[in-house]
């Protein structure tokens, strides 16, 4: 008996899994038909990308930094005695570009874009916003998703560039000052393993993760259901899905892409 | 005929909230539908532009069906209904002059210095000039309805919508609503389909009063007619005995009910 209750619950359990898929699959393929009303949202693209992208500067530059302070003095405390100290430039740089710039600004966006997306569209959908553009005749997926995903992909990798570039400097200044090492040494370690492919394959990530967070944001938005609790809802949703999908994606873009 | 609700169906879930609604409203013609709380008055109204499909039944506008429009033609009658929320449902990002020129921007065929005309005259005709760089949380309750009207009559449109355009408002401002309608009606010529649950309200501004009662039409008359009916249903309504009240939202399905009791 227990084991089929057990049974009926993983059952309902998947069900509702794929339906979520389903409902979330069509959501991204109608916004993906929206593209076609370029005229709608064409003119909100550039306020989007500032809203979304350039006023996340400061959190991911800050967060750049630091973490290119910890990678050199971590890398020196590894390598101490054992490995020459200009690989704290190989380290630092490769984990910058590869992993820890995209990753970790990508989590913190999750919360700070992706929440911001879900409580705004959310409030616009429980105090029936969203039914007013539709009365006025315009596509809403076109006025409110399309402008703000294109936004998030086309600046979540400048974004992590320009981390990426503040954390190796940051990294760079901390060897200098406290590892008693040369800018030279430093940049000799930096390009040492560097290769063109490092910042193709952050930009994949970044885009995916762009896509993902402002997707994810959008859709838990427009299916916000009930008054200001509804909206926490689709908050907290937001940013623990748009979470866990960047860390799939990471280990997604590992897999197919540095498998030699 | 400009607006015909035929046997319209619609169930959110276990919830069947219409069963079989029929209306009819004439060119010209204000109709107020009233009704118990959650009896479907609004679910009604937003088949009508399109904002809900029916299960079952269909509506037309203009002789069009409009379940059946494709998405363009669809976009190209609601420029036709104007839609007044019943809590205006004004774009908090923007002030009150860009929010009425949402739609008229959408609809086209003015330049910008007649856009800025049009939403001056809009904002007259509620009586709000000089609200124009107002945004919606610097206005009151009453201001956000008449911003809200003012944004529907902007672009002109051959239809208006109310849906619940007098509730939570004050006597005078509710009067002011009132007067609002029916000056919509007289300056602009519009066809109107109100959904209130306030009589006095109703038996101001309309030509003819819907009962809506358990998902369906159960009377339709002249303010006069509606007073003075028979139907029990209509009376408990209008002389506000709560005997029916319970009975008022739309029952389960039956086997909706089974469900529920399994």
């Amino acid at each position: 008996m227990n084991a089929t209750r057990t049974l009926e619950r993983v059952g309902t359990a998947a069900l509702r899994g794929f339906a979520g898929f389903g409902v979330f699959s069509r959501f991204a393929a109608q916004s993906g038909r929206s593209l076609r009303e370029a005229s709608t949202w064409g003119p909100l693209l550039a306020g989007q990308m500032r809203k979304l992208g350039v006023n996340s500067l400061p959190i991911a530059l800050f967060l750049s930094a630091f973490t290119g302070i910890v990678l050199a003095l971590q890398a020196s405390y590894t390598f101490t005695g054992a490995i020459p100290l200009y690989f704290v430039g190989t380290l630092v740089g490769k984990t910058m570009i590869l992993e820890l710039g995209p990753v970790l600004i990508g989590l913190a966006l999750a919360g700070r874009v992706g929440a911001n997306i879900a409580a705004e569209l959310g409030t616009m959908r429980v105090s029936e916003q969203i039914d007013a553009l539709e009365t006025m005749a315009y596509d809403p997926v076109a006025y409110l998703v399309v402008p703000r995903v294109l936004a998030g992909m086309l600046m979540f990798p400048v974004i992590v560039i320009l981390g990426d570039v503040v954390g190796i400097f940051c990294g760079l200044l901390t060897s200098m000052a406290m590892l008693e090492m040369s800018a030279q040494t430093f940049i000799r370690g930096l390009r040492l393993f560097y290769v063109h492919f490092d910042i193709i394959y952050s930009t994949i990530k970044c885009i995916s993760f762009g896509l993902v967070i402002t997707l994810v944001g959008c859709y838990q938005g427009f299916n916000t259901k009930g008054g200001a609790e509804g909206v926490g809802v689709a908050t907290t949703r937001a940013v623990v899905i748009s979470g866990m999908l960047i860390l799939v994606l990471d280990a997604f873009w590992a897999a197919t892409l540095l498998r030699s | 005929m400009s607006i015909q609700l035929r046997d319209v169906h619609k169930a959110f879930g276990p919830k069947q909230v219409l069963r079989g609604v029929t209306l009819d409203v004439e060119e010209g013609e204000t109709v107020s539908v009233v009704g118990f709380s959650g009896a479907g008055k609004s679910v009604m109204l937003k088949h009508i532009n399109g904002l809900l499909l029916p299960d079952r039944g269909t509506a037309f506008v203009d002789g069009l069906e409009v379940p059946k429009l494709g998405r363009r033609e669809l976009f190209q009658l609601r420029l036709n209904i104007g839609y007044v929320f019943q809590f205006a449902a004004l774009f908090d990002s923007m002030s009150v002059a860009e929010n009425i020129l949402m739609g008229l921007r959408k609809k086209g065929g003015l330049a910008e210095a007649e856009m800025r005309q049009r939403v001056a005259e809009s904002l007259a005709l509620v009586d709000l000039t000089g609200y124009e760089e107002r945004f919606p949380a610097e206005l009151s309750g009453g201001q956000r309805k008449r911003a809200g009207l003012a944004r529907a009559i902007a672009y002109r449109p051959k239809y208006l919508l109310y849906d619940e355009p007098t509730s939570g408002l004050d006597p005078v401002t509710t009067t002011v609503i009132d007067r609002l309608i029916q000056r919509m009606k007289e300056e602009l010529g519009v066809t109107s389909l109100v959904i209130t649950h306030d009589m006095e309200s109703a038996y101001a501004i309309s030509d003819r009063i819907a009962m809506l009662y358990q998902g369906r039409v159960v009377e339709v008359g002249t303010p006069d007619e509606i007073r003075n009916s028979d139907n029990e249903v209509v009376r408990s309504f209008v002389e506000g005995r709560p005997d029916l009240a319970h009975d008022a939202e739309t029952p389960l399905e039956p086997a909706a009910q089974q469900g529920r009791t399994a």
